[in-house]
């Protein structure tokens, strides 16, 4: 599937003939695509087409659904993750996710950043320290909470829970880090400050962004593939993709006559 | 140690699978356990003459162990408790859910929560102590402690289970309704009782058969309350007379039988009749309340 | 709208007004009885002294630290397990035929009155264990007799945890038991904990399922062990009641008594009721 625009990249996820069904409802077609490594891919589409079905099968929250079956392969870093051989807890660890709504556990801010690095074994007190104060500077949170860390995290406003949220998932050092719709529950000055984390991320991680904002996708990502219909229309270079589309039905829905 | 979290994690979904089915476990003890000390009755005793005997009589010699009293005994209190409990239960449950406004609703709940509380010795010993005393007194009887009596108090005794069931069956009909009852002139009373009870039917007869359940079941309270005489109880002057039920008479004998004597065979006999009652009546209520909602939703 | 059917309202919700008043009033009458004449009869004394001279004066305190015993006995029986089958059916059971037995089970065996399960302790505990009459037989049975309650009170505390939560760890590639174990039960810890309680108040005032397995009809010291018989405050008052020595003389005692046993059950009843006010807001995300 080795798409042109993409030569010159390492590839972080590489997804062939991917068919997925919630019963009989085929919910994901064919789908192929490459994910280059420390890089922005949006995937954007009218709701329902099949974003947030696509992401979850990257870290197998899909596995969640009983009602769901899979056909074809996904590899991350060249390794078929519906192996049977594969351990879901490592892959879960090595592909973050952030969801649609800010999802804090309720605990103290520093439990929230703690919970992953405890139960996946560091006991050392001074380590953790570390690891949350790191944590949070790098989801720009830690300058408004560093003062409160043993406060209720439910406390904290939609935006910094997001953030706290995003600096959960990077406590426990994945690789890769899903956003599903992160700003979709925020005001603009909440998203504007996620978006330029995200930007910031980038440099050390692979990330892979649902958005229902277009201007959003313009503005932070490097690739965008487009889905209709549990298919991927269109995939290439995001200024390509908003300049010049190559297929009928993105044009249409980048210019607001769709969804 | 990939290996070995998934080994632990598949150990401990097994571990909490049967102790999961610790429930089904135990109802399998209880059955096995029960019929066994029961079924051993029938090696000396006839099994026709336990099921169909007038008399219960352990001490008589031959002993005779006519189920019949006790188990009339037992359907007399507890019929007399339903006819007491049912309309005032129901009309609770329809003023809490229809008619109270929240405020008053909340804090009429706490009533019904003690009423549930309150342990069944304590009932017993009111019962004793001042209904009985007052229903000799006002019907003119030899003793207050007669079916009546039990009745009263296994009435106060099912009604939280068939308010708050009964409520959770009308409050859970959806209110569109209502309003279209409304809508069409009809009065609050009429909505009620001609599109809100109907609706509500069988959620509110699970509501009865658990109460019933309850009532047929308890133990302590009628002992204390009913005089524990052995005989048929006459319909239907037998309301006012001492009776004995089965829960009574187990309570009440099995601490002076021998163990493994064939009189104490007879009470576990007793007690499987109960259980399997009670068995029968709960399934019932179980299948009732699942249609109900299965119709609900279905409309 | 026709006079007629006005009026019919009218009379029927002054029937409705009349039935409900009724239930008020019998909770009010027994609660008065109860406190009015209990109330003198207790004191400190009360609750710290054997009973003398054949029961008819004197306090409660074995019966009291039996009750005591029970309720510690059969909350460590039942509360690791019921807990845990709740585990089982809200976070690992998937919709079919077992769930639905062992919910059917659940639902039998809360409806199993607690003189068949008296029978079932002897018949188990008393006999085939060989445990005698005895605290430990009595607080099994009792145990038994209250897991629907935890099972039940424990599975709508993990029903309340939003799902979210659990997305959240697993997606951190936390285990199933670990995410179950370090989020899902901590956060249920009050619901599962207002259901305990009121079990509680349920094993202190059970007197039919402890006839057979180990009350004492009078036993002027507290249990030496496990193992030992025991008095229990509900069945003190049924003997005080029914079969004491003189038993119009006591009826100060058994009224305190009774009383002693309401304020356990309602005090423990209504602990349960304020720690699941306290806690019902924190669970919630905005
Ligand atoms: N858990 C589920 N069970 C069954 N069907 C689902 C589930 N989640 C999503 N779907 C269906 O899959 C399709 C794609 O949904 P989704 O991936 O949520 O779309 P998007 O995120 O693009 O809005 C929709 O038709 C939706 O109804
Ligand atoms: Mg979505």
């Amino acid at each position: 599937m080795g798409e042109d625009f993409l030569q010159n990249f390492e590839i972080a996820i590489k997804v062939n003939n991917l068919n997925l069904w919630y019963g009989d409802n085929n919910a994901l077609k064919e789908i192929s695509i490459d994910i280059p490594k420390n890089k922005v891919t949006s995937l954007i589409g009218p709701s329902g087409c099949g974003k947030s079905t696509f992401i979850r099968c990257i870290n197998r929250m899909n596995d969640l659904v009983r009602t769901c079956s899979i056909e074809g392969e996904v590899l991350v870093y060249d390794e078929d993750i519906y192996n049977e051989d594969i351990d879901v807890v490592e892959l879960r660890k090595k592909v973050g996710m952030v969801f649609q709504k800010p999802n804090p556990f309720p605990m103290s801010i520093a439990e929230n950043i703690t919970y992953g690095p405890k139960i996946h074994g560091i006991k050392n007190k001074n380590e953790l320290n570390r690891i949350v104060e790191q944590s949070l500077k790098a989801a720009a949170l830690w300058d408004e909470v560093s003062d409160r860390l043993d406060k209720s995290a439910l406390d904290l406003s939609g935006g910094q829970q997001q953030r706290l949220c995003i600096a959960r998932t990077l406590a426990v050092n994945p690789e890769i880090i899903l956003f599903d719709e992160p700003c979709s529950a925020l005001d603009p000055i909440s998203t504007a400050k996620i978006e330029e984390l995200i930007m910031n991320l980038k440099k050390d991680y692979t990330i892979v962004i649902v958005t229902h904002n277009m201007q959003q996708a313009a503005r932070i990502s490097n690739y965008t593939a487009y889905f209709l219909h549990g298919k991927i229309m269109e995939y290439g270079d995001t200024e390509q993709i908003f300049e010049n589309p190559r297929v009928k039905s993105t044009e249409d829905y980048i210019t607001g006559r769709f969804g | 140690m990939v290996f070995k979290r998934r080994h632990k994690e598949k150990l401990i979904e097994a571990t909490l699978f049967w102790i999961g089915s610790l429930t089904i476990i135990i109802l399998i003890l209880i059955c096995l356990f029960l019929f066994r000390d029961a079924l051993t009755l029938f090696s000396t005793h006839s099994f026709y003459s336990f099921v169909t005997g007038s008399l219960w009589y352990p001490t008589a010699d031959p002993p005779l162990y006519g189920l019949i009293p006790l188990l009339l005994g037992s359907v007399l209190v507890t019929f007399g408790a339903i006819c007491i409990s049912v309309p005032l239960g129901i009309t609770s449950a329809i003023y809490i859910s229809e008619i109270a406004s929240p405020r008053v609703a909340s804090f009429l709940k706490p009533f019904i929560e003690i009423l549930a509380g309150i342990p069944s010795v304590v009932y017993g010993f009111f019962g004793l102590v001042v209904l009985a005393p007052y229903l000799q007194l006002w019907l003119d009887l030899s003793t207050g402690q007669v079916a009546l009596t039990g009745s009263v108090m296994l009435a106060v005794m099912a009604l939280p289970t068939i308010i708050s069931i009964s409520e959770d069956a009308i409050s859970s009909i959806p209110s569109s309704i209502r309003e279209g009852s409304l809508a069409m002139g009809a009065t609050n009373w009429q909505t009620i009782y001609k599109v809100v009870l109907p609706a509500a039917l069988s959620g509110i007869s699970a509501a009865v058969m658990l109460g019933m359940g309850r009532a047929i079941g308890e133990t302590m309270t009628v002992m204390m309350v009913t005089g524990n005489a052995a005989v048929i109880p006459g319909m239907p002057e037998g309301i006012v007379e001492s009776v004995r039920t089965m829960t009574a008479t187990i309570a009440l004998e099995m601490g002076e039988v021998p163990i493994g004597s064939e009189h104490y065979h007879a009470l576990f006999a007793v007690g499987s009749v109960l259980f399997i009652m009670t068995f029968l009546i709960n399934l019932a209520a179980d299948i009732i309340k699942k249609k109900y909602r299965f119709k609900l939703e279905g409309s | 709208m026709n006079v007629n059917a006005k009026l019919t309202e009218k009379i029927a919700f002054g029937f409705i007004g009349a039935s409900i008043f009724t239930v008020v009033l019998f909770v009010c009458i027994i609660l008065y009885y109860i406190i009015s004449n209990g109330y003198p009869a207790l004191s400190w004394e009360f609750f710290t002294s054997m009973p003398r001279n054949r029961m008819m004066e004197g306090g409660i305190y074995p019966a009291l630290i039996g009750t005591i015993s029970l309720i510690i006995g059969s909350m460590l029986a039942a509360l690791p397990f019921g807990i845990l089958a709740a585990v089982y059916l809200n976070e690992y059971a998937k919709p079919g035929k077992i769930k639905w037995v062992i919910e059917m089970a659940i639902n039998n065996l809360a409806g199993t009155p607690s003189v068949v399960f008296g029978l079932f302790g002897l018949a188990l505990f008393v006999r085939y264990f060989g445990f005698g009459p005895s605290v430990i037989a009595a607080s099994l049975t009792l145990g038994i007799l209250v897991l629907p309650i935890v099972i039940r009170s424990s599975q709508e505390a993990l029903l309340a945890v939003p799902m979210e939560y659990r997305q959240a760890s697993l997606a951190l590639g936390v285990t199933r038991w670990q995410t179950t174990k370090s989020m899902v039960l901590p956060a249920a810890l009050p619901g599962i904990v207002t259901g305990s309680i009121l079990s509680i108040g349920r094993v202190a005032g059970e007197t039919a399922p402890i006839l057979f397995t180990g009350a004492a009809y009078f036993l002027p010291r507290v249990p030496n062990s496990i193992f030992d018989q025991f008095m229990a405050l509900p069945y003190h008052l049924y003997v005080l009641a029914t079969s004491g020595i003189d038993i119009e003389g006591t009826r100060h005692i058994q009224y305190g008594t009774a009383l002693v046993l309401l304020l356990v059950v309602l005090g423990v009843n209504s602990i349960a009721i304020l720690i699941r006010r306290h806690y019902k807001k924190k669970l919630r995300l905005n």
